[in-house]
């Protein structure tokens, strides 16, 4: 217990708390202004509203692979087993560079879309893609586990009892799975409104409409100016932090809820 | 969504009534197969595609030159850190926060979630922040001689910072749902702390924390954004392997940088091997739970 | 696994690193310097640095080890100032340097302390187009046309953006005299932007392997970089009649040459860049060398384009950024709405 509260101090808390020092000497007035620029809204709402979209699609697509990959039995499991965690194990520049190649009106998904003048690269859509990539890999790694040791007893028993499958599942698989889920769409969601280095190659980073949260900081950063910088960080941060926060107690009052 | 139940491999059990209609189980592989074409394979083909343009002696080139060898020592080197460090951590934090009650649990929870949502880039700042030259304790730190920042230490203090929650995060949910019954009764026949953690919890948490500890290898050997940010980019020092493929490619030696990608490629399905070679033994010694 | 094997492991895992760190400041003890850049100058360093290390060797008998790193110029210096101990800087732009200077790493005057604004070389903004110009883009007035795509970086993140964005205002402002009418062309010439990477080396990514753009600004050693690596059936240079002498600056960060003991080297070592070897290699990377003769040799590489000088149409760097592109400059205003 001592153990987890120092080493969450020592890596965490104080290192984030530089943050909050370096907008101290900034004041009031300055610190709104700087959080509060039209271009700087924009931005969170772009970096809110594509994480938010990401992770939806990455809650389905996770938790069908997690339940193939633990339920079902086919060949080549092993393989998508593996590469779950590609998107981890991938620099995020790299993997951004690769979709980015990818969906270019002269690359390989790019061509074919653009006979329908459907263009990804340099939109929100592009954003949305990226980062259902970085997701991915959170849901499933979180609802694994738990499946696997799922007893299948509860399962036999429900059936047993005359429920049908789709009752099962809801009843007792997703309440069940819900904590993990919910953990892993928390994740996936967190990380993408931070995700940069895959982001900027397909973002198009235009002010007011394709430009991320966290490339306004990286801006600010070329200007010298920390200060304002870790405004915008302290911002989303603080955003960041009471949405886990709400996450957990949800979380917290499910599970107490399941429980009894 | 349909509702299969089967038992799969799970160790030791290994009965199997597949009472699903096998037309579910062909619609729903085929989705995931769907979702991991468009998602994976397409892009890894085609990271491989450029790896292997200029075939097999130019590859083994590009990753065999002198700064890709140190790329690899420094990013096998952090992992080797990182990841004990963080699995000691991770056991340590889920027990405390599922297995004792505490006001300000749910705040604890989140803050160990933050690192997932603070951006790579600030990430590396904050670090930057702390202990660069601009700072009291960074100057103080640099009159003793002590470089963190722009070299190994602080490349590895970031990834541990970017990669501390997945292992707890794995186990939290896990140890939630097997509650604390076992613990309790063993407790009550007399048994000590040390031992129900090692004869109880350890065995019933293994699966989570093998998954914590290869999603904390992989994205240690993939991290970009803050180690970006604090390592000074010297080629052969403070290059990691997702530097180094940086590098290649903005020397326009997208080959190159291609085939040293591809190599990360390779550690990753490697620390899945490794996964599933130790699912094997444990099945071997399975304890029977 | 089991907290023994645990254990083992962080202990194996702390001799690893104590070895490694043990390595690493044997190496620093042989003389090295190490030369903090910005983006395009990769290949340029590497040539001179081999050229450097055999100079010294032959003058001093001493070998010497060059260790380089490269990034986007803004990030660079934030990296020195934070406590990347470079010994010497070679950015794009002396703002950055001014910044270096501003946390009393190195003297104010650093501009001064080497001939040429301490600039061993210099270039100019050019265009790149495909091959066959098909949008017949000749000058600065053909990129605000209606149906013109023109890539460039961010000038917020990117030191090239900066010099491409000042180059096009400066062509406006010096034809018409106006700083009204330059702010409403480089208005007008950003609505034709679509996509504004974080690096110049991003954005010739987007023009020449995704196809993006029909004009990409760019240095001019770049501009020959990718007509080089790309194909010249491909692509092809576009000079303007008129653009920006863009000076990249060089200079020796004092308080870490002093910590090393490397002022001595450092300053040859920047020295060297303007002897008439140095400046071959510089007009073969084409960058345009201060040496008469180098500028004569490679004359075909570097057309006659009339240069204006940032001080003549800005006054001076610090102005320029804090006009255009501080938070709520000019920049920012053209995409206000």
């Amino acid at each position: 217990m001592g153990y987890t509260v120092f080493y969450l101090s020592a890596i965490v808390i104080v290192p984030l708390s530089m943050i909050f020092f370096n907008t101290i000497p900034m004041g009031w007035e300055p610190f709104l202004n700087a959080v509060t620029a039209p271009r700087v809204l924009a931005s969170y709402r772009l970096s809110f509203s594509t994480a938010f979209f990401a992770a939806v699609v990455d809650a389905f697509a996770g938790l069908l692979t997690a339940w193939v990959l633990v339920r079902y039995r086919f060949p080549g499991k092993g393989v998508l087993d593996a590469l779950v965690d590609l998107p981890f194990a991938l620099p995020t520049a790299v993997a951004g560079i690769c979709f980015a190649t990818l969906y270019s009106p002269i690359g390989w998904f790019g061509q074919i879309l653009a006979r329908w003048n459907l263009q990804i690269i340099n939109t929100p859509t592009g954003i949305v893609i990226a980062l259902i990539f970085i997701g991915f890999p959170f849901v499933v790694r979180t609802i694994q586990p738990v499946l696997e040791e799922m007893e299948l007893e509860i399962e036999e028993a429900a059936q047993c009892l005359g429920a049908t499958r789709w009752q099962t599942f809801r009843k007792i698989l997703l309440p069940h799975l819900f904590p993990a889920l919910l953990t892993g769409v928390t994740l996936a969601f967190a990380r993408g409104i931070g995700e940069y280095g895959s982001v900027i190659f397909i973002a198009g980073n235009l002010p007011m409409k394709t430009e991320i949260a966290p490339l306004m900081i990286m801006s600010k950063l070329d200007q010298f100016d920390y200060a304002g910088a870790s405004a915008v960080a302290l911002v989303l941060l603080c955003i960041s932090f009471s949405m886990l926060l709400l996450l957990n107690a949800v979380q917290e009052w499910q599970q107490k809820e399941y429980r009894s | 969504m349909p509702i299969i139940q089967k038992a799969k491999s799970k160790p030791p059990v290994a009965k199997k009534r597949v009472s699903d209609p096998i037309s579910i189980q062909i619609l729903l592989i085929g989705l995931t197969l769907l979702f991991f074409i468009g998602f994976v394979f397409v892009p890894l083909g085609l990271i491989f595609s450029q790896a292997f343009q200029k075939g097999w002696s130019f590859y083994l080139d590009a990753i065999s030159e002198p700064y890709a060898i140190e790329a690899v020592k420094l990013t096998l080197l952090t992992v080797a850190i990182v990841v004990p460090v963080n699995a000691v951590f991770g056991v340590a934090a889920a027990w405390a926060i599922t297995k004792f009650n505490f006001k300000g649990k749910t705040a604890l929870k989140s803050l160990l979630d933050l690192p997932f949502a603070v951006s790579p880039v600030i990430a590396g700042l904050i670090f930057v922040l702390l202990v660069g030259s601009r700072t009291p304790f960074g100057s103080w730190l640099g009159e003793l001689g002590i470089k963190i920042i722009f070299s190994t230490p602080g490349i590895v203090i970031a990834t541990i910072f970017v990669t501390f929650p997945f292992i707890a995060r794995e186990l939290i949910p896990l140890m939630e749902a097997q509650g604390r019954d076992e613990e309790e009764a063993a407790l009550t026949l007399g048994a000590k702390g040390w031992q129900i953690f090692g004869k109880i919890t350890l065995p019933n948490i293994r699966w989570g924390l093998l998954y914590g500890m290869i999603l904390c290898g992989a994205r240690s050997i993939g991290e970009f954004g803050a180690v970006s940010v604090v390592s000074g980019h010297i080629r052969g020092q403070t290059n990691t392997i997702p530097l180094h493929v940086e590098i290649l490619y903005s020397e326009y030696n997208f080959t190159a940088s291609f085939a040293v990608a591809s190599l990360l490629v390779f550690l990753a399905l490697l620390t899945v091997i490794v996964k599933s070679g130790m699912e094997k033994h444990f099945q071997k010694n399975s304890f029977h739970l | 696994m089991n907290l023994q094997g645990i254990k083992k492991i962080t202990l194996a895992a702390t001799i690893i690193l104590a070895a490694g760190l043990q390595g690493r400041n044997a190496m620093a003890a042989s003389t090295t310097l190490l030369n903090v850049s910005y983006d395009p100058t990769r290949e340029l360093y590497q040539s001179e640095n081999i050229a450097f290390t055999q100079y010294w060797q032959k003058k001093s008998g001493q070998s010497v080890v060059i260790n380089q790193s490269h990034g986007g110029s803004g990030k660079q210096a934030r990296a020195v100032i934070d406590g990347l101990e470079a010994d010497v800087v070679t950015l794009a732009l002396a703002y950055d340097i001014d910044a270096i200077a501003d946390s009393k790493l190195l003297d104010l005057n650093w501009q001064k302390r080497l001939s040429s604004n301490s600039t061993p070389y210099s270039s100019t903004i050019v265009f790149v187009v495909r091959k066959g110009n098909p949008k017949q883009i000749k000058n600065w007035d053909d990129l605000v046309k209606p149906g013109v795509s023109v890539i460039t970086p961010n000038p917020k993140t990117s030191g090239g953006a900066r010099w491409n964005y000042l180059a096009a205002w400066g062509y406006k402002q010096k034809q018409t005299g106006s700083a009204e009418q330059a702010k409403t062309f480089i208005k007008a010439l950003y609505k034709n932007v679509p996509v504004l990477d974080t690096g110049a080396r991003g954005s010739t990514l987007s023009f020449a392997q995704r196809g993006l753009g029909d004009v990409l600004i760019a240095w001019e050693n770049e501009a020959h970089l990718i007509v080089k690596e790309f194909g010249s059936d491909k692509y092809e240079i576009i000079s303007p009649a008129v653009s920006i002498l863009a000076e990249p600056p060089v200079a020796v960060v004092d308080k870490n040459v002093a910590k090393h003991g490397t002022r001595k080297l450092a300053e040859a070592y920047l020295n060297f860049l303007y002897t008439p070897q140095a400046q071959d290699i510089i007009a073969q990377n084409y960058y345009r060398p201060r040496n008469p003769a180098a500028l004569k040799k490679y004359s075909a590489n570097f057309p006659h384009i009339k240069l204006f000088t940032l001080n003549e149409v800005f006054g001076n760097w610090r102005n320029a950024q804090k006009t255009h592109f501080q938070d709520g400059g000019v920049f920012d205003q053209i995409y206000a709405l």
